[in-house]
């Protein structure tokens, strides 16, 4: 049996077909995994993502050590509240994991990585807060206690506000993308802070009850639609989805999810990207941040050296032009050139087509073919994202 | 809770099998398979004149999710595929037992027909897996 989500019973009761997924119970639809697709696309739908791993840093020094941690710069993050997604590298340049960043405050940044790469994260990270004297009283706290639901679509906004209390609702509906806030829950009103500890947190460091209690709100999410993800209590994790459901949002799986990622362009870590690839040949150049260039990353030295050279590899998006269905795994031919593979594919229940990413030689033009059952089928070199706010963006 | 037609005989891996007047039979898949598969977004069936042996993989069916092998229950030649589900792949998945046919067959020898599972064993073999 895997390890389940605060969310787990609900899934069940609510008729999901539960799969394993990186060694969690998760659901993987609910009935249809194309309604619940479209259900995103043009109305509201509801993903559990607390399989997902909230962490806290939190103590004097935290920016600068993020500086060092991920190869996107947090110098960016200048207002409390702003987010940024970066990917965090080994030595090689090899991605460990991608991850979102929130700047909450100078001694408190929240980050979110992936379930699957939860255990190894965390032990990279501690290490590198141990090996650090600038930062020793650093807490790097894994917050078990929450559960984060995505709520996603263009309905999103309005769905999720009439949850909250009245003085929430107009600064929630006001956040940008990737920008996030304190909200107190429905129901109470403590203030929504729930950094973990208290700012001001004595000698043990201990959490401190009276600042827990509030949600997280962030205008984020992997579908491609307008919409957020709630950080809260996990024991008010079923009352939220039950009252987003009955106001009008699907409950949406992992299946759902993965087809309205790839339409919008988006990585998945393990699939497209892992220890072994590095971001300038992933489609993630643009998450690399060099300069300033006195700011020493882990990975920086040798992407300056993939970059001196040239990538050999570059991930591009495709459209298999041909009948069939693209997917990991798959070779692609580039006649004349060389081949790759498929690193993600499906089906795109918007576009009616089979879509997908590949790494290939950064030669490649834009025709390929794909190795499917042993017929050598074509497919078209396109850019991502293919699909954003319901709407194709490439030509088909 | 799937569906399982008495009138016909099916497989392990979930294929049916539905004797026809002409001495043909008409293959596809059980309910409980379209279940498990999801919505289904491609199928490819066999061309008329394919030689089959029992176990060949004959069609391909692949829901969002994955692709997965059809395989022929007994031995013959393909007589038809069933062109319609090219393009509404969701008729398998609507009505397994009618529409969504995928081939017909002209057995090499009938009579491996009656040694195939009847309902009761299907169900009993779906029973044994879930457990």
């Amino acid at each position: 049996m895997g390890r389940r989500t605060p969310l787990h019973d609900l899934h069940v009761a609510l008729g999901a077909r539960m799969v394993d997924f990186g060694g969690w119970d998760m659901p993987v639809h609910y009935g249809s995994q194309l309604e619940e697709h479209h259900a995103v696309r043009r109305q509201a739908g509801l993903f559990d993502v607390s399989h997902m791993c909230v962490v806290d840093l939190l103590g004097e020094g935290v920016r600068g050590f993020l500086q060092g941690l991920l190869a996107n710069d947090v110098a960016k993050l200048e207002q409390p509240g702003k987010a940024l997604y970066s990917c965090m590298l080994n030595e090689r340049g090899g991605v460990i994991d991608d991850l979102i960043v929130y700047f909450r405050s100078e001694t408190a940044f929240r980050l979110v990585v992936n379930a699957g790469t939860r255990d190894k994260d965390l032990a990279w990270i501690r290490r590198r807060v141990q090996a650090s004297a600038a930062v020793a009283s650093l807490q790097v706290i894994e917050r078990d206690d929450l559960a984060m639901i995505a709520v996603q679509g263009p309905r999103a906004g309005e769905l999720l506000v009439a949850q909250l209390p009245e003085a929430e609702r107009v600064p929630t509906l006001a956040l940008a993308a990737f920008c996030a806030r304190d909200v107190a829950s429905p129901g109470t009103t403590v203030a929504g802070a729930d950094i973990g500890t208290s700012g001001t947190a004595g000698a043990t460091g201990a959490p401190d009850a009276t600042r827990r209690g509030g949600w997280y709100v962030a205008r984020t999410g992997y579908t491609g639609e307008d919409g957020f993800e709630v950080m809260l209590p996990a024991a008010q994790a079923e009352g939220l989805w039950r009252a987003l459901n009955a106001a009008g949002a699907s409950s949406c799986g992992l299946g759902a999810r993965d087809t309205l990622r790839l339409e919008a362009g988006m990585n998945l870590y393990g699939n497209d990207m892992d220890e072994s690839r590095h971001p300038l040949e992933s489609g993630l150049a643009w998450t690399v941040a060099f300069d300033p260039p006195d700011r020493e990353f882990v990975g920086r030295a040798a992407l300056e050296a993939v970059r001196a050279a040239g990538n050999a590899d570059k991930l591009v998006g495709l459209l298999l032009e041909d009948r069939g269905v693209l997917r990991g795994h798959q070779k692609v031919q580039v006649p004349g050139i060389g081949s790759g593979e498929v690193t993600s594919g499906t089906f795109s229940p918007t576009l009616e087509r089979s879509i997908g990413f590949a790494r290939v030689p950064r030669a490649t033009g834009a025709a390929v073919q794909v190795d499917i059952r042993g017929k050598l089928l074509r497919a078209r070199v396109v850019k991502p994202p293919f699909v954003r706010h319901g709407r194709a963006l490439i030509e088909l | 809770m799937s569906d399982i037609p008495a009138d016909l005989r099916y497989t392990a891996s979930h294929e049916w099998v539905r004797s026809l007047a002409d001495g043909s039979v008409e293959i596809g898949i059980t309910d409980h398979a379209q279940q498990a598969l999801g919505d289904l977004v491609f199928v490819e069936v066999p061309e008329a004149g394919r030689e089959l042996q029992a176990g060949d993989a004959c069609a391909v069916v692949e829901s969002v999710k994955a692709a997965s092998d059809v395989y022929s229950p007994l031995a013959g030649t393909v007589v038809d595929g069933n062109a319609e589900l090219g393009s509404a792949p969701e008729l398998i998945n609507q009505d397994p037992y009618g529409k969504g046919w995928m081939l017909r067959l002209k057995p090499a020898n009938p009579a491996v027909l009656g040694t195939l599972l009847d309902a009761a064993a299907y169900q009993a073999s779906l029973a044994a897996t879930d457990a």
